[in-house]
């Protein structure tokens, strides 16, 4: 089958190489319809990410029809269309059966690399590095799905593979970070980054009762989507002086309620050329490992006793956060990576009863084979690109 | 290493040792910032004041650290990768061309000489064995299963089963009064054979075991099976001990080939939880991958035990 391989620094391939099989009785084999490329994704496109492997298949955001079913499975069978969320958790530990399922305790065969670095280890995740577990992703025509009773979403035919696809990650990922905010009647919510995942945080906040939600970027594409589709005020950051300024005019000096941190580890931040150039000579030097740019305007303008959210990426350490501000000031923070069986069920009756309809965020169509001109094109925000969905 | 060596840097010699290879730093430190220029015509390398002055820094704060922290060991750490980095710039002014090679000879004997001396010094600080040559190691592992006690004595006593959960363990083959035979893989390739009898047996509560004389490994072990805090299912224990084939020496090279009882123990007990469970044990070999092998040696295969 061709499959999206790793092969370094900007080095995408799509290769020939042999189909996935059943490995163990819970697995099951998926043919894949529609696969996308995640923002976290180009941290590894972008040489972030340590413990990957040349020839790594890549990709976490994909469905498709069941082909092949392993001895134990029992709720999915050949023929289904299922959605695949990104974590692999196996529905048995005490993670898993407390709805915290990207912390499965059973699902990551190198758990001691991941405990090194962070003390435990969280699920394997589907093509993200051999910290968590090395498993071959989704840009592909196939893939292999452990514990695949637990790990899909059923499909009824009347949905499109687009309307539906993102419930795998990035749907979810935005919604959590808005339930992790804890809105209450009558908040602000200011959201940082407007990419796919703060475009569902924006939307997502509305539908858990935010009164008003103030989107953070720099592309003008978009902050157009996040004012049209989800009816967000936006601040462009180099067009302003200070964007923790700029929010505490706006809320009348108390700084949003809530804010949510969509930007992770590769914050850019160019009006802030301070900032930026300081993190990055760290990262260079290796004295820091990601770059906590929106992190720390959070921490400077969440409002006294609000919520920070976190569902950006970060992997390593950190370097002058102003904790001093979040302890003095109650703030509450949240992060995590997302728990998305949790929340596969509701948010695709939401799509359904048309409360809100995910493919708003698709810019590009591309065949898994023009993968790497798609990294591309998604990483240098080429053509006014959001999303790009891959078709095997 | 020689017996005489590790004497001296052993356990009553050690704060000794750690306060004279803090003088010793900062000692060598302040002349390598304060007179460089004399320190490489001494030392016969070619003259780079910006870089001896730079090496003295980091000599200095090597010194400072082992001086005033309470744990040496980073600081050993640190002065070996310090000597290393020294002993390959000595190696490299061979090749300048104002460069007394004589001297230089003399002045990398003398660093290979504090070099031994700072790896014993953190070796021991950082395992905390004596370097008696004893070689007998001792750890335990605990993980706390959601499954009653019970179930995981009854999984655990039926030996035969052992090798579905334990990579390292070939077959194991039961036979009357407690007595089992047992095929493991060894480091590098080899296979170790060894009989083990049962010691100590309380039903769903704990198993204890040892080796017999004449097998390949000479080692003892128990596992407890006791309610885990919060009454959050059953928390198992195992507690070995053993002597390594070849002393401390063997021990530690056993680690350093990635192939420690110990880590084995960490990873057999992680699956022993997979598998009890979820009926399976994750795994990724024989996926699909851009490349001849599913899984990738350096992060996976080294990692798994």
């Amino acid at each position: 089958m061709k499959a999206n391989c790793w092969y370094g620094k900007h080095d995408m391939r799509v290769e020939e190489v042999p189909d996935p099989e059943i490995l163990n009785p819970h697995d099951a084999i998926v043919k894949i319809t529609s696969t996308a490329i995640c923002g976290s994704d180009l941290h590894m496109y972008d040489g972030f990410i340590p413990a990957m492997e040349k020839g790594d298949i890549v990709g976490h955001e994909f469905m498709g029809e069941v082909v092949e079913v392993g001895s134990e499975v029992k709720k999915v069978k050949v023929g289904d269309r299922i959605v695949v969320p990104f974590p692999i958790s196996c529905g048995q530990c005490f993670f898993c059966q407390k709805g915290m399922f990207s912390l499965c305790e059973n699902s990551n065969p190198n758990a001691a690399e991941a405990e090194l670095l962070w003390g435990h280890s969280p699920a394997g995740l589907y093509g993200y590095s051999h910290l968590l577990g090395g498993y071959a992703g989704g840009q592909a025509e196939y893939a292999r799905v452990p514990f695949a009773d637990v790990d899909h979403v059923k499909i009824p035919d009347d949905l499109s593979d687009e309307q539906v696809l993102f419930l795998s990650d990035i749907f979810p990922t935005g919604y959590m970070a808005a339930e992790n905010c804890d809105i209450e009647p009558g908040d602000t919510v200011a959201v940082w980054g407007c990419g796919p995942v703060g475009q569902f945080a924006i939307q997502s906040a509305r539908l858990l009762g935010a009164d008003s939600v103030i989107a953070i970027d720099q592309i003008p594409e978009r902050l157009r989507l996040a004012k049209e589709k989800g009816g967000a005020e936006t601040i462009n950051y180099n067009e302003v002086d200070s964007v923790v300024e700029t929010l505490r005019e706006m809320t009348g000096g108390r700084g949003p309620d809530r804010c949510i941190d969509a930007v992770g580890m590769e914050a850019n931040g160019h009006a802030h050329a301070g900032q930026f150039t300081y993190d990055r000579l760290k990262q260079a030097l290796m004295l820091e490992t990601d770059r906590p740019i929106a992190l720390r305007e959070c921490m400077l303008s969440c409002r006294n006793g609000g919520t920070i959210s976190v569902p950006g990426v970060y992997g390593g350490f950190l370097d002058k956060l102003p904790f001093g501000a979040v302890m003095n000031r109650a703030i509450t923070i949240k992060t995590g990576q997302t728990h998305v069986q949790r929340y596969l069920q509701p948010l695709l009756e939401r799509v359904q009863k048309k409360e809100i309809d995910p493919s708003f965020v698709i810019t590009h169509r591309m065949k898994l084979e023009e993968a790497p001109r798609a990294y591309e094109i998604f990483k240098n925000k080429l053509d006014e690109c959001i999303k790009v969905v891959l078709k095997p | 290493m020689g017996t005489a060596l590790q004497r001296f840097v052993a356990k009553e010699n050690r704060e000794r040792v750690v306060t004279g290879l803090g003088w010793f730093s900062i000692g060598l430190g302040l002349a390598e910032l304060l007179m460089p220029r004399t320190l490489s015509r001494l030392v016969g390398a070619p003259r780079k004041p910006l870089l001896i002055r730079a090496l003295g820094v980091r000599e200095i704060a090597a010194g400072v650290g082992l001086l005033t922290q309470p744990k040496p060991a980073p600081w050993l750490k640190a002065r070996v990768a310090g000597d290393a980095m020294d002993l390959g710039l000595l190696g490299a002014a061979f090749f300048a061309e104002d460069s007394r090679p004589a001297r230089l000879a003399i002045a990398s004997t003398a660093v290979a000489g504090v070099t031994a001396m700072d790896v014993l010094a953190a070796q021991d600080a950082a395992s905390g064995t004596p370097p008696s040559g004893r070689g007998v190691v001792h750890f335990e592992h605990s993980i706390i299963i959601n499954r009653p006690a019970e179930e995981l004595y009854r999984c655990w006593r039926n030996f035969e089963e052992l090798p579905r959960f334990m990579n390292h363990v070939i077959r194991v083959q039961a036979s009357e009064g407690g007595r089992s035979h047992w095929v493991a893989k060894g480091p590098a390739g080899t296979t170790l054979h060894w009989d083990a009898e049962i010691i100590n047996d309380h039903v769903n509560e704990l198993i204890a075991w040892r080796s017999l004389p004449d097998g390949d490994v000479d080692h003892a072990g128990s596992v407890r099976f006791q309610p885990a805090r919060g009454g959050r299912g059953t928390l198992v224990r195992v507690e070995m001990q053993y002597r390594a084939p070849a002393g401390a020496a063997g021990a530690k090279i056993a680690r350093f080939l990635g192939q420690s009882p110990e880590k084995q123990v960490w990873v057999d007990l992680h699956r022993f939880k997979q598998w009890v469970e979820t009926g399976e044990i994750a795994r990724t070999e024989g996926q699909s991958a851009g490349r001849p092998r599913s899984t990738s040696r350096k992060y996976d295969d080294l990692v798994r035990a």
